[in-house]
């Protein structure tokens, strides 16, 4: 259901160009937990914000769902947004004047959901996520880092989406906050067959992955399944 | 997203920060509420002039002896010395034009008037029983002057209140007493009642005799000063005016009305001519408040616009999670007129308190009716829609990817 066909992204300030992704193809199918490792400058980040529909690509094309996403305007991008992917990202995810529940009811405001069936389905998601009702009410900076993340895994399941994009989604936590999160998209793959994209820079990260695609300078380098993966066994 | 939910959305935004909010909507509160208040007192000075106008009477047409004199306000200058109207001038015109109600043929003149050791200077006006309907006046004691008494040339007068205070210690009734006019006797025999003293002339300080004593006894000859004419209604004033003048012209055998030896005044030309001053007068103290309201809306985009660059990373946020550029120039446009809707309601009650508040202290006439409060809303909705639409129009175009990466 992701189909990518040789996706290049040239960027061009003045006189400089920046080719940011030279020619990249793979697919992914649904049900995958797939990291993408790169160290920076890699074209990771650019080709999060393609498969993420936050921007299109120079040339090339992006299959969605079997729907090439690739030349579609910035309107369009948007509903392919709210209705096919969660984003969970590095910092930042949550709206600081909101509670808990009302961020994770968000997407679903936008998308026209009626109230009732709203609040309903943010809160499964978030017991999906691991979260409890104490802190539905709760506001970010009432939270820790890691329950900000699961907030964040939680809205990001509750419009139901194709696909789960994770940017460095632990980058900000320390090790042990870091695996219950990582747990939880686990969870969320196996019991719920969810497609996780996890982007990251480090190895140990990726690992937690079943499949790790690695690029480099704009190219993918290696993808491989061969790896043993680091699954936790999490309960709440 | 629903109403509700947009309001929700504007309320948590602006209610993060009151001060914030507050010190925003200072400027639309300061204009709104001055525009009410400058309207409120146009309109106070309006009704006034206009009631003291039709205090003398209404409906009422004033011909007065002599040249034409420039049109406008001052109908107390001078009576003149010309003597071209005449008591048949004034039956005539009772007899011969259409829709008129009473005539109140008049003739005055300033004496010294004494009672047993006191006197005073006043206006003494020979006047018939009609004057009572056409001028608006009423008797507090005793009796007005009857038909009977002017035609018998009887010695009799009717004092108002300032003149009985100022020949007779208080506690003494006025009526029945004696006074000298023009060295002859007058008996007293009503007082009227007290209308105020603004206007024209102070019309309590004023004595009333029968015209026909007046002309016999005080000018010696048969002649009006003035001839107040009462219209059937106001829409029958220029057509009495009219006819009354071609009435005139020709009684007096006079062929061009630039030759005129009367002139005529319509008090509804002096109310509109006094209206059209103080609505101008009202328009322009508006226009100055409302230029406040324009410092104001600027006010409002300067701070939108800084809340749009502090909530980029939130934008991007947003748009990452499917909003779209409409759900975001929505968002921030109704913080925009939120903000000036409530600065709106603030100003209008702030104009009222300050209306009442200087109608109270301050002694102005101050009058408020609905229409300054619906256009202090309208406005202030306006502003709004006008102020933030920029500000609204930046987050929308916001690049999600540059928006999420701001710092």
């Amino acid at each position: 259901m992701i189909d990518v066909r040789n996706i290049t992204k040239t960027y061009s300030t003045g006189d400089n160009e920046t080719r940011a992704l030279r020619g990249v193809s793979f697919t992914i199918k649904d049900g995958e937990f797939v990291a993408i490792m790169g160290p920076s400058g890699s074209g990771k980040s650019t080709l999060m914000h393609i498969l993420g529909c936050l921007d299109t690509p120079t040339s090339g094309q992006y299959f969605l769902d079997q729907k090439d996403v690739s030349k579609l305007t910035d309107e369009e991008l948007a509903d392919i947004r709210r209705e096919k992917i969660g984003f969970v990202f590095q910092s930042f995810n949550l709206l600081p004047r909101a509670t808990v529940l009302r961020n994770v009811t968000l997407p679903l405001i936008y998308a026209g959901v009626e109230e009732k069936e709203r609040e309903k389905r943010a809160v499964a998601s978030l017991i999906a996520a691991g979260m409890d009702e104490t802190h539905f009410m709760h506001k970010s900076n009432q939270l820790s880092g890691g329950q900000i993340q699961r907030v964040a895994i939680a809205r990001a399941l509750v419009n139901n989406p194709t696909l789960i994009l994770a940017d460095e989604p632990t980058g900000n936590l320390d090790t042990k906050t870091s695996e219950v999160v990582l747990g939880t998209f686990q969870k969320l793959n196996e019991e719920q067959g969810r497609t996780i994209v996890l982007i990251t820079h480090e190895p140990d990260i990726a690992l937690h992955a079943r499949r790790i695609i690695m690029i480099r300078d704009g190219l993918i380098v290696e993808d491989k399944t061969s790896h043993a993966q680091k699954i936790i066994r999490y309960e709440k | 997203m629903t109403y509700k939910d947009i309001f929700h959305e504007t309320y948590s935004a602006l209610s993060a920060n009151k001060v914030r909010s507050g010190l925003t909507i200072l400027g639309i509160v300061i204009g709104i509420g001055s525009v009410i208040a400058m309207i409120s007192i146009g309109q106070g000075a309006q009704g006034s002039i206009q009631s003291s106008i039709q205090s003398i009477g209404a409906n009422l047409i004033m011909v007065m002896p002599g040249a034409q004199k420039t049109p406008g306000y001052s109908v107390s200058a001078g009576r003149g010395t010309s003597r071209t109207l005449t008591n048949e001038d004034s039956a005539a015109v009772a007899a011969g034009v259409d829709n008129v109600t009473a005539v109140a043929p008049q003739l005055s003149g300033r004496y010294q008037v004494t009672a047993k050791g006191t006197n005073t200077n006043v206006s003494v006006d020979g006047v018939t029983s009609s004057y009572t309907a056409v001028r608006d006046v009423a008797v507090e004691e005793g009796s007005f002057i009857t038909d009977q008494q002017n035609t018998s040339l009887s010695k009799v007068a009717v004092i108002g209140p300032t003149v009985a205070s100022d020949l007779f210690a208080t506690g003494t009734d006025p009526v029945g007493q004696t006074i000298n006019i023009k060295n002859l006797q007058f008996k007293v025999i009503g007082v009227t009642v007290a209308k105020g003293g603004s206007g024209f002339n102070n019309q309590d300080d004023m004595i009333y005799v029968p015209i026909m004593s007046a002309q016999r006894y005080f000018a010696g000859a048969d002649y009006l000063s003035e001839l107040d004419i009462e219209a059937g209604s106001q829409s029958a004033m220029t057509q009495v005016q009219n006819d009354t003048t071609t009435l005139l012209l020709s009684r007096h055998n006079i062929s061009d009305p630039t030759q005129a030896d009367f002139s005529t005044l319509n008090q509804a030309d002096i109310v509109a001519a006094a209206s059209s001053v103080t609505g101008t007068f009202t328009i322009l103290l508006a226009a100055v408040a409302g230029i406040s309201l324009v410092v104001g809306g600027i006010g409002i985009m300067n701070m939108m616009l800084t809340t749009v660059t502090e909530r980029t990373r939130e934008i991007g946020l947003r748009k990452a999670i499917g909003a779209k550029k409409k759900d975001i120039s929505t968002q921030f446009l109704s913080e925009a007129v939120m903000l000036t809707f409530v600065g709106g309601v603030v100003g209008i009650i702030l104009g009222l308190a300050l209306a009442y508040g200087i109608s109270y202290f301050g002694g102005i006439q101050t009058q408020i009716t609905w229409e300054p409060i619906a256009l202090g809303f309208g406005v202030s909705a306006v502003i709004g829609i006008v102020f933030g639409y920029y500000p609204a129009q930046r987050a929308a175009r916001l690049n999600p990817i540059e928006a999420l990466r701001y710092e």
